[in-house]
């Protein structure tokens, strides 16, 4: 029971190289717009071509370059959900659920009052895509495909036509639905937060390549790839050096930090999320415990710029010169200080919620803040 | 005044315009369904021709291919027994020559505007691709084939040209209201072109209104 899929597609200026499987469990392709995400599906669901490869799901041969097979997406059985959800604007609700059932007309009757009312669209189902918000839309959509009973789920951004308070309820549904699912899913998005939230395995896809793959849970812990803790929303990356078998220097920061070891060889950078840093209080702030005061990796905090969304304060950190070792950076730092100024690459984004913030700084901003060792992420390109 | 020009307009308008929406859909269903981008350009060139041509010329043409003496002309002749050059037929041939490109290229462009995703998504559902035509491209299309079919019966009632080369000015038979129009001026009858040209004013008007609305009503 999987999906194998191995494609290969040269097009203009891009070459689009994938291979993988899924074993029953949902996966998430993450990259940026124009990485290949959108176009592994419709390779997937027939609605393109690749130039060559091999596409198998749960035994049946969808596509093979070698022995020519090439199923018209009619008989791939492959559900896809598209951005706009692609509802046929001429057609009710009831009559978009209707278009894939197989079957007599009261089977047809039968099946659609099921999926009317598993996805709460009773009341509904006379009213065209037009008169429904996005949310329904949502809902009409995935009902129309699962009503089709189709071997696999292709999930094309659900979400990137829906306003950001009807995201996270629909989230919760769509996890619902895909964690009972038996067929093979793959959700495709440049959404950190929803592969995290619904994806048990991830890919990573960077320019047609496919950068890293694994247990979503650990790509997030450990993005060992620079590109990878970008595309998984850490908002700090730093060029580093090792300079001690725990310790690094981030170049970008011109700050020394403590690290876990063991530090990789070839290690080219670090990464911190936002959300990792803590403000800095003498005696007892600290939420984690330490033996020594240099590991408590203080950087001092000038505040640049302060913006508060409704949940969290976004603080950005200048780290010009806020080496401990002024003397050894002094020189090069100097040479690189003009173009710092437009660059934010010295800049470090602290982001910390509301309350915590309030119960613990009632005096305004903390002097230092502070990032545990385990939390730096070690990087490679 | 002799009515039959009025008679004869309206029957070569509505059997041309019939013609022509299936020919003009099928075409352009044909069209939008090519891959390669040179047939397409090359394909779409021709089947425009007749609309940038002078009339005239394309009456020639459909002189050139139908007149009794040419190799089509003959075969029809010999084998059903229908005249077409200077028949009444003749009037509907020029119509249809001449308003089909309006058909062809208004259909194309609204099946071009038609979301392709839902088509995708209409395979991806297993809907073979007639009804996939019938219940999804058409219906999705259809005010742009709908105002497409308004220019072409209203250039159809209008043709000169092409209908004075092929099916020529028989009063009676072939005399169209715009060809009545001129053989009446062309007469010095100024008073029996007003009428004429009052009841051709009328009827574009007539029908362009209904079917507007009826296209507006439908969206």
């Amino acid at each position: 029971m999987s999906l194998k899929v191995h494609i290969h597609s040269k097009l203009k200026g891009f070459e689009l190289k994938v291979d993988f499987e899924t074993n029953g469990k949902p996966m998430g392709i993450l990259g940026a717009s124009g990485c290949g995400k959108s176009m592994t599906l419709k390779c997937i669901a027939g609605i393109m071509t690749p130039d060559e490869g091999y596409i198998e799901l749960r035994g049946k041969v969808l596509f093979d370059s070698k022995n020519k097979i090439n199923l018209k997406p009619q008989d791939r059985k492959v559900g896809y959900l598209f951005q706009n959800y692609a509802l046929f604007p001429n057609m009710t609700v009831a009559q978009n659920i209707a278009v894939g059932i197989r079957g007599s007309k009261s089977e047809k009757t039968e099946v659609v009052t099921k999926m009317l009312h598993n996805f709460h669209l009773q009341g509904l189902e006379k009213r065209y895509p037009s008169q429904l918000s996005g949310g329904q839309q949502q809902r009409v959509a995935l009902a129309r495909i699962l009503a089709y009973e189709p071997d696999a789920l292709l999930l094309d951004e659900p979400f990137s036509a829906l306003d950001a308070y009807l995201k996270e309820e629909l989230q919760i549904q769509l996890h619902d639905l895909l964690s009972s699912y038996e067929g093979e899913s793959l959700l495709v998005t440049h959404s950190r937060n929803e592969v995290y939230e619904l994806t048990k395995d991830l890919m990573v896809l960077e320019h047609g390549k496919i950068l890293m793959s694994g247990d979503t849970k650990n790509i997030f812990l450990e993005p060992v790839k620079m590109q990878a803790a970008k595309l998984t929303g850490c908002k700090n990356l730093s060029k580093a050096k090792k300079i001690a078998d725990n310790q690094v220097e981030a170049l970008d920061w011109g700050i020394v930090l403590t690290v876990k070891a063991p530090i990789p060889d070839n290690l080219s950078g670090i990464g911190i999320r936002a959300h990792d840093f803590k403000p800095y209080i003498k005696g007892n702030s600290v939420n984690w415990v330490l033996g020594e005061e240099e590991s408590f990796n203080k950087i001092p905090c000038r505040v640049k710029k302060i913006t508060e969304s409704p949940f969290e304060w976004v603080v950005l950190v200048d780290t010009k010169g806020s080496s401990q070792y002024s003397d050894i950076n002094s020189q090069s730092r100097d040479i690189n200080s003009h173009e710092d100024i437009n660059h934010h690459d010295s800049v470090i984004w602290w982001k910390i919620g509301k309350n915590q913030l309030n119960s613990q700084l009632s005096n305004g901003m903390p002097e230092f803040i502070t990032v545990a060792p385990e939390d730096i992420l070690l990087l490679i390109d | 005044m002799d009515y039959s020009p009025i008679l004869i307009s309206m029957k070569t308008a509505s059997i041309s315009i019939i013609i022509t929406f299936f020919l003009g859909v099928i075409a352009a269903k044909v069209v939008h369904g090519i891959r390669s981008r040179k047939v397409k350009i090359v394909l779409d060139g021709i089947l425009t021709l007749p609309m940038v041509l002078p009339p005239t010329v394309a009456g020639f043409f459909l002189l050139y291919v139908f007149g009794v003496k040419r190799p089509i002309g003959e075969f029809l002749i010999n084998f059903f027994g229908v005249k077409i050059a200077f028949s009444w037929w003749a009037t509907v041939l020029a119509a249809v020559t001449i308003a089909f490109p309006l058909m062809y290229r208004s259909a194309r462009g609204a099946f071009e505007q038609v979301d392709m995703n839902i088509i995708y998504a209409a395979r991806t559902l297993g809907m073979s691709e007639g009804t996939i035509f019938r219940k999804v491209l058409m219906p999705n299309a259809m005010p742009g084939i709908l105002s497409g079919a308004i220019l072409s019966f209203a250039r159809g009632l209008g043709e000169f040209g092409a209908t004075a080369m092929i099916a020529g000015n028989i009063a009676g038979k072939t005399r169209t209201l715009p060809l009545a129009v001129y053989s009446a001026v062309a007469a010095g009858d100024m008073d029996t072109a007003y009428n004429y040209v009052l009841i051709l004013v009328v009827i574009s008007f007539a029908v362009v209104v209904s079917m507007n609305v009826t296209a507006l009503r439908k969206r």
